[in-house]
């Protein structure tokens, strides 16, 4: 048995069987799955490294600030998604002092602190400077621990601001533990459905780029802002440009 | 109506079935969830006591207490009291103990599951071990056919499941090419669309008719795709074997699902006018899990394990061919480890059983679950000793569309060759005449498999 040609090989990430078959896994074959779950499980567990977001943020000249939500770790994070959908109220007090805003930057952990780490720094920088561009005044980037995307629908009500837009990480595959999911909402509510947000997923080094959905950001929410809509209906109005709607179920 | 228990002179008090129901449920993190769970073990153990008391009779109430839910209807329908007579009188614990009973043959399991509610049978697991679960669900054998026999007692089938994150038809093919030379897929061939679009449904269900017909396997194909969209393709010609649908257990779920009874009726209808099958042939693929329904809001304050089972009473209207229930893909918020994933299976499996269905499972895990590889390895093993119709199987256990860990072709294998549980004797007489898994025979490369197989529009 050999290997697939390389012109296969492109057509597939499958783990197809190359070597013999018939009998149990090789040793390099049943390691390197386990070392691929591993990594997801690492990034699963991990906390956002604060002192090194901020460091990164302040010398992309970005303001910060820390808030998190009801979950008090890790265990209960994933075992209770009600809880990070939830800004504890003195946390969503303390937004209230930080002054408007036109545009809500939140940078949670979600499912992979590791996607944050990687990209979630340079993503809002480019989006910053692109929101500012169209003259819309931006939030510091709210660094959020133990959050679910519905965490930022109190963080705009918190900072009075019309659009949110949050970065997280998405739920590791065993192919790649770091990517990152941006949520666009406009005029977030108590209970905002999820097919009212608008997606961007997949970014990483390997999918889309950081600056490609940092443009794709800014053109959602200009279109937000002068239709009203968002989400599906935004998605089927922009017919010409179809943005896909929030679909991933996962770190909800 | 109350139910209570006195333990150690401390009463316990359940106002209602539902409410005694879930929190005699072992722990979960979606019974949590759900603020339904047990306030710790003792409550939960009075509450098994509890249950363990409670006649059948008294679940031919509204346990669910929704009035007008189209599966409540279902299942008072569906019940046989002709079938229920020989277990009428007994309570839920004389129940564990009659199936338990040596002398209660597979026979007389399989004549009493029109006598049983689902609601029962999700009673009854609550009270019983893993090896009760076992033990009692190897005693029955659910056979369907198609090309396939699946469901003989000795056998495991395996559901090929070539899934691809752009459904690219070169991609499908080597996935499942691979699973064949290692002889998965005698229950069905089966692809979980990325799009849910009609064109390609149609052609993902041409390429699995191109290879099941150009290799001459005597297997089914399906493109698990909505009902709808499985109705506009059979209109369109499609080559359609089975329809699939996931389902779950109120009326408001499926309605989350976008689904009624009364177009899976239709859809039953159209696939066997298809004339595909010989006659009394079993058309229809279904998906369940454990939290469906409450991640739809729509459990009505029922625990999440009954919620599983009252959804097997819409399977069984449409004698399935294939009934699995996704078991750990749903996320640690509902099952949160493996030992939670563990048990939830052999529930799954023993119901699905009791209540006369083929039931297989996916035994899977996400990677946001405290769960590995490992915990696969056990409950595999235990639902095979348990006699599962059939399980999930995808390249090196890593569905690299739905991002989550099923099983892989080499674990069947494991199985096959540890506890010799051979596949369906018409796919095994089909390996047999091809060379696979026999000693000696060298197979091509899979770049040649692929190679001579003519894809549609290649």
């Amino acid at each position: 048995m050999s290997d697939l040609p390389a012109s296969l090989r492109a057509v597939t990430q499958a783990r197809l069987t190359l070597g013999p078959r018939g009998r149990a896994l090789a040793t390099a074959d049943r390691l390197g799955f386990a070392l691929d779950h591993a990594r997801a499980r690492a990034a699963v567990l991990a906390e956002l490294d604060l002192p090194e977001l901020g460091a990164t943020l302040d010398r992309l000249g970005l303001a910060h600030h820390v808030v998190s939500s009801a979950a008090t770790g890790r265990d209960s994070f994933i075992r209770r998604p009600d809880l990070g959908r939830h800004l504890p109220q003195d946390a969503a007090r303390a937004l209230a002092d930080i002054g408007p805003a036109d545009v809500a930057l939140v940078l949670g952990d979600g499912l992979s602190a590791t996607a944050v780490m990687l990209n979630g720094a340079a993503f809002m920088a480019e989006l910053a400077l692109l929101l500012r561009q169209m003259g819309l005044r931006v939030s510091p980037v709210i660094l959020a621990r133990q959050a679910r995307v519905a965490l930022g629908d109190g963080i705009a009500r918190g900072l009075g601001a019309q659009s949110v837009v949050i970065a997280l990480g998405e739920r590791p595959g065993l192919s790649a533990a770091d990517s990152l999911g941006v949520y666009i909402t406009h005029r977030p509510a108590a209970r905002t459905q999820d097919s009212a947000r608008n997606c961007i997923s997949n970014i990483r080094a390997a999918g889309t780029g950081v600056t490609d959905a940092a443009d794709q950001a800014a053109r959602l929410i200009a279109a937000m802002r002068s239709s009203g809509l968002s989400g599906v209906a935004l998605s089927q109005a922009m017919a010409n440009a179809p943005l896909p709607a929030a679909g991933d179920q996962t770190h909800r | 109506m109350p139910y209570h228990a006195d333990l150690n002179a401390t009463r316990y008090s359940f106002p209602s079935l539902k409410v005694l129901l879930a929190r005699a449920s072992p722990e979960r993190s979606g019974d949590v969830l759900a603020g339904l769970a047990a306030d710790g073990p003792l409550e939960r153990i009075a509450a098994q006591h509890a249950l363990a008391d409670v006649a059948l009779g008294d679940f031919l109430q509204d346990v669910l207490e929704v009035g007008g839910d189209s599966v409540t209807d279902l299942i008072m329908a569906q019940h046989d009291a002709a079938a229920f007579a020989p277990v009428a009188a007994l309570s839920v614990g004389a129940l564990r103990d009659w199936l338990l009973d040596p002398a209660t043959t597979g026979a007389d399991l399989a004549a009493l599951a029109p006598g049983l509610t689902p609601e029962m049978v999700a009673a009854v697991s609550k009270i019983m071990r893993a090896q009760d679960l076992i033990a009692v669900a190897a005693k029955v054998e659910v056979v369907t056919r198609f090309r396939s026999t699946i469901g003989l007692s000795g056998r495991m089938s395996t559901r090929n499941q070539p899934n691809h994150p752009t459904d690219d038809s070169r991609g499908i093919a080597l996935s499942a090419l691979d699973g064949l030379l290692m002889g998965a897929g005698d229950a069905v061939i089966g692809v979980n669309p990325a799009t849910d679009s009609l064109p390609d449904y149609i052609r993902i269900c041409e390429v699995l008719e191109a290879i099941r017909t150009q290799l001459d396997i005597p297997t089914q194909s399906c493109c698990l795709g909505h009902v709808t969209t499985a109705l506009a393709a059979m209109a369109a010609g499609a080559p359609v074997d089975l329809v699939f649908q996931s389902v779950a257990g109120s009326q408001k779920a499926n309605e989350g699902f976008g689904i009624t009874l009364a177009m899976l009726d239709e859809a039953a209808e159209a696939v066997a006018g298809l004339g595909r099958a010989p006659p009394g042939a079993h058309l229809m693929y279904f998906e369940t899990g454990q939290g469906a329904a409450l991640s739809a809001g729509a459990h009505h304050g029922m625990d999440q394990q009954t919620m599983e089972t009252r959804a097997y009473a819409v399977a069984r209207r449409y004698r399935p061919l294939l009934v699995n229930s996704v078991v750990g893909f749903i996320g640690p918020e509902y099952l949160a480890d493996g030992k939670q994933i563990i048990r939830a299976g052999l529930e799954d499996h023993f119901c699905g059983k009791l209540l006369g269905l083929p039931m297989g499972v996916d035994v899977c895990y996400t990677n946001h679950s405290f769960a590995d590889q490992e915990d696969m390895d056990i409950l595999l093993t235990a639902l095979a000793a348990a006699g599962v119709n059939f399980v999930i199987t995808v390249p090196g256990a890593d569905d690299i569309m739905l991002n989550y860990q099923s099983l892989s072709f080499h674990d069947a294998q494991f199985i096959r060759q540890t506890l010799g549980r051979p596949p369906a004797p018409e796919f095994a007489a089909w390996m047999v005449a091809n060379g696979i898994g026999v000693p000696g025979v060298s197979q091509p490369s899979l770049a040649a498999a692929l190679g001579r197989v003519r894809l549609p529009g290649s």
